[in-house]
């Protein structure tokens, strides 16, 4: 065991966590060509760039199923494994369901790295699925020069409880249960620079979203997503053009986990980031929001908050709520109006 | 002092990292970091401009060069990056005395006699050298290097002597060399230059 403490797991990859992610340009462009499968008991499909499939069973059951694994976005491998575990359960809390199993999906250099680290990677994993609840039924290996891990979770949820990333209506507000910055801070990693902020972020990145989410249950949600690869503004731009309407986002609500403003500042920032501005060309922002946050509007999440439009009148009390379930950093963050020229403005 | 870094090929956060090193291990002096993507140029100049560095950025065929100035540093000569009159190169010397140095004029025309020699059989020619203030008293008749820089302005270096200078030491009509300029022009030439040396 010795050795698995030695080991940089962030060395064996190129870009690390959701930033390893095919930016949404290139994605669109691939998924567009392929056909559309025409089930009505496909009650979500990948049309609407929502975060899970969902097929309905029967009128009380509808099945979630999601896929997320990614490259090394820490050095240590249990964190690791339990980072990968908590963003691929994610995307079934992002629909309004529960997970009930769980696969691995594993890529290992067997030959490079000793077996204790996939050990630790595996157990990481399994911790955080079990504290979902759910159990891990399988899974499967490949060897590979890339070490990456994930999950392919099974959820359940009631049909007439489906939360999709669409159905933003004029005068909601818009509240973001998690701080942003970790595709930024994960940089800062692997240059060994803002211990502080890299450990609030490891907090943050392990953090199922499973309390924000059986909290919301509770109240009116008109569309829910979470945060991951894309980037706050990537998400809020799905969301709002997939409702469409128009989001006014203010830069300085916008939750930022420790140390995030200053390594952005600093020119620690992901690739992605850069990709998801690039793709986000029609979102505006107001001059006077600074460089680095900007930058970290667009940096890419692994296992980011959920982002939730919902009626002006609940909003204060959900926000009160999540913040007793132990999302301390949810804030509310923006607003949505009329569709009007471009879908996200920041100011 | 001057630090040339190859970055290219190193994935984010690597070209931050060794820029941050080599600014970390100098007082003062320029450090040059080559990189092959937008992302790594963009992250590079974030980190200089953060910390209040001087930044210049050239690009060349997809790769960018990007220039930190740390401190006060004035290039000296030998600082420069060795290029054989590379037309990249955007080099003006601006001269604002006709002596070489403070102290004793004498000796200050000899150095600048001197200096004249010397940048005539250099390797790295200026694009322009713009005459100020007395400066203006080495580009008429009765400078001591008008040889020079004739010779100067033959090898393609444009010579600009300041009108108002002129006008004020009434030399207007015995100019010798190279052209009359103003305060505008050369405000725009010294802006778009890659290096000013001033004398």
């Amino acid at each position: 065991m010795k050795q698995v403490k030695n080991i940089k797991l962030t060395q064996f990859t190129k870009s690390c966590g959701c930033a390893a992610k095919i930016g949404p340009g290139a994605l669109t462009q691939v998924l567009c060509q392929l056909k559309k499968p025409n089930d009505p008991r496909l009650l979500v499909g990948i049309e609407t760039a929502d975060d899970a499939g969902i097929y309905q069973i029967n009128e009380t059951t509808a099945l979630i199923q999601t896929l997320d694994f990614f490259t090394p976005i820490v050095d240590d491998p249990y964190m690791f494994g339990q980072i990968a575990a908590a963003n691929s359960l994610s995307d079934v809390y992002a629909m309004g369901g529960k997970p009930l199993t769980a696969m691995n999906i594993v890529a290992f250099p067997i030959e490079f790295l000793p077996a204790e680290v996939l050990g630790e990677i595996l157990k990481g994993g399994q911790d955080k699925v079990i504290e979902a609840g759910a159990v891990i039924v399988g899974g499967h290996t490949i060897e590979d020069s890339e070490p990456k891990y994930g999950l392919s979770v099974t959820g359940i949820v009631h049909p007439d409880k489906i939360l999709k990333n669409t159905g933003a209506i004029p005068g909601d507000l818009l509240i973001i249960t998690k701080a942003i910055g970790t595709g930024v801070l994960s940089t800062a990693a692997k240059a060994d620079m803002f211990p502080e902020g890299v450990v609030a972020a490891m907090k943050s990145m392990a953090t199922l979203n499973r309390r924000a989410a059986e909290t919301a249950e509770k109240f009116t949600i008109h569309a829910c997503t979470d945060i991951t690869g894309f980037g706050l503004l990537g998400h809020a731009y799905e969301m709002a053009a997939g409702s469409g309407v128009r989001m006014r986002l203010q830069a300085t609500a916008i939750p930022l986990l420790t140390d995030a403003a200053e390594a952005a500042h600093i020119g620690l920032v992901p690739a992605g980031a850069y990709r998801n501005r690039e793709y986000l060309k029609t979102i505006t922002m107001d001059s006077t929001v600074p460089g680095n946050i900007q930058d970290l509007c667009f940096d890419p999440q692994t296992s980011g908050g959920l982002l939730l439009s919902v009626p002006v009148d609940i909003a204060k009390e959900l926000l009160m709520a999540l913040k007793q379930a132990g999302c301390t950093e949810a804030a509310i963050i923006g607003e949505v109006v009329e569709r009007g020229e471009g879908n996200i403005h920041v100011y | 002092m001057s630090t040339n870094i190859d970055a290219k090929g190193l994935a984010c956060p690597g070209p931050v990292i060794a820029t941050k090193k080599a600014l970390e291990s100098i007082e003062q002096g320029i450090v040059t970091i080559l990189v092959d993507n937008e992302v790594a140029k963009e992250n590079v100049v974030k980190f200089a401009t953060a910390h209040g560095y001087g930044v210049s950025i050239t690009k060349q065929a997809g790769d960018f060069t990007v220039r930190i100035t740390k401190g006060e540093a004035k290039e000296m000569q030998e600082e420069t990056v060795p290029s054989l009159h590379s037309s990249s190169e955007n080099i003006v010397y601006l001269i604002t005395q006709n002596t070489l140095g403070h102290g004793n004029a004498e000796l200050g025309t000899v150095l600048m006699k001197s200096f004249a020699y010397a940048l005539l059989e250099s390797t790295t020619m200026p694009k322009t050298i713009i005459f100020m203030n007395s400066g203006v008293l080495l580009t008429i008749k009765s400078s001591l290097v008008l040889e020079h820089l004739c010779k100067l302005a033959q090898g393609g270096v444009e010579i600009l002597s300041c009108g108002t200078c002129l006008d004020y030491f009434e030399v207007q009509n015995e100019l010798a060399i190279g052209g009359v300029t103003n305060m505008f022009t050369i405000v725009e030439v010294m802006g778009a230059a890659s290096k000013v040396i001033t004398l």
